[in-house]
């Protein structure tokens, strides 16, 4: 069954690679071969149960999988010392301005 | 010996040591700050620097892990098509504002760091931090950021989005529960999410919807942003 599953998504993954880089697109192939498999699925062309034991142990463990290049920050930590400044700023800027952003803008739809 | 602590192998083992150690210390405290993803990447930082392992040694083995984001990104469509139903019900305002997240993210993020005198390749690292970490290491990579700080600053902000955020928002007036959950995720990713859950089934769902949409739509928008911000900032 994880076999299956695991065959699945890596299909959906090169595919996703393959339509990137044949088309010189700038999204990245695994954002596109998210999207062609959540239409395949849509379509039945996939079947929910044949997808889902690979799919919930890599969604559930996803957080496991960037932890070696968090390590990488090793390499860039004299960036990091010389660009702190604008690197805190506008992250914690743009933070607030996501949250207030979509807060707003989907309450006041959901309201009209 | 030094080829026994270079090896791949090793490199795998530290690497879930340091990640279960780190799971074991938040399950037993549960402070938000004690991040397992966080704590592991500084643990293993430490011991790196402290055993003078070279980082290039230790990604041999490392790289074998971090593949697996790929097929974790597309895993990610599962819980978008058990959720498409409830899109399909609110669709225009959820496409709205998960337009509105992807362009206010990247702006807000790439302009302020240009306008601060950030480099290139750290103002293309910061541009897509709001999304889940694998998205946004991949858009990093294609518009010449630095994949390992975009990973740094995307773990940052979802711990910066999970402490404030609630709070933020309620300061803010929003009190609907399905534009507090989009929020949430859409500003904090997964671990903005894992906070919206806390208060209550719809934020949650809501939260994980918006980790899903803001990844595409954020990735469908920052080239071009990332290039008008600094085409504006020279």
């Amino acid at each position: 069954m994880l076999i299956r599953s695991l065959c699945i998504i890596f299909f959906f993954l090169a595919l996703g690679d393959g339509v990137s880089f044949a088309l010189s697109l700038p999204v990245p192939g695994n954002v596109i071969g998210m999207m062609l498999l959540t239409f395949s699925l849509c379509r039945g062309w996939v079947d929910l149960k044949s997808v889902k034991p690979a799919a919930d142990l890599l969604v559930q463990n996803m957080a496991f999988f960037f932890v070696p290049p968090g390590v990488g920050l090793l390499l860039y930590l004299d960036l990091l010392s010389r660009e702190w400044v604008p690197i805190v700023v506008a992250y914690g800027v743009s933070t607030l301005a996501v949250l207030v952003g979509v807060g707003w803008v989907m309450q006041k739809m959901e309201r009209s | 010996m030094t080829a026994f602590f270079t090896g791949k192998a090793f490199s795998v083992f530290i690497t879930f040591l340091a990640f279960y150690a780190a799971q074991r210390l938040y399950l037993r405290f549960r402070y938000f700050w004690l991040n397992p993803v966080l704590l592991a990447i500084v643990g293993l930082m430490a011991f790196l620097s402290l055993s003078g392992i070279r980082y290039e040694d230790y990604f041999q083995g490392g790289q074998i892990i971090s593949f697996f984001l790929g097929p974790a990104v597309v895993a990610l469509g599962v819980p978008l098509y058990v959720q498409l139903e409830e899109i399909r019900k609110r669709g225009r305002a959820i496409l709205v504002s998960m337009a509105v997240a992807a362009v206010v993210g990247v702006v807000s993020a790439a302009g302020t760091a240009a306008l601060l005198g950030a480099s290139a390749p750290v103002v293309a690292s910061i541009a897509p931090k709001s999304v889940t970490t694998p998205i946004a290491m991949g858009i990093a990579e294609k518009i010449g950021g630095i994949p390992s700080l975009t990973a740094a600053i995307v773990i940052a902000t979802g711990i910066l989005g999970a402490v404030i955020g609630p709070g933020f928002l309620r300061l803010m007036g929003v009190r609907n529960p399905v534009a507090f959950g989009l929020a949430m995720g859409a500003a904090s990713h997964g671990i903005g999410t894992a906070r919206a859950v806390e208060e209550g089934e719809a934020q949650g769902a809501a939260g994980g919807l918006a980790i899903c949409l803001n990844g595409i739509a954020t990735a469908l928008v920052t080239p071009a942003l990332v290039k008008l911000v600094m085409l504006w900032a020279r």
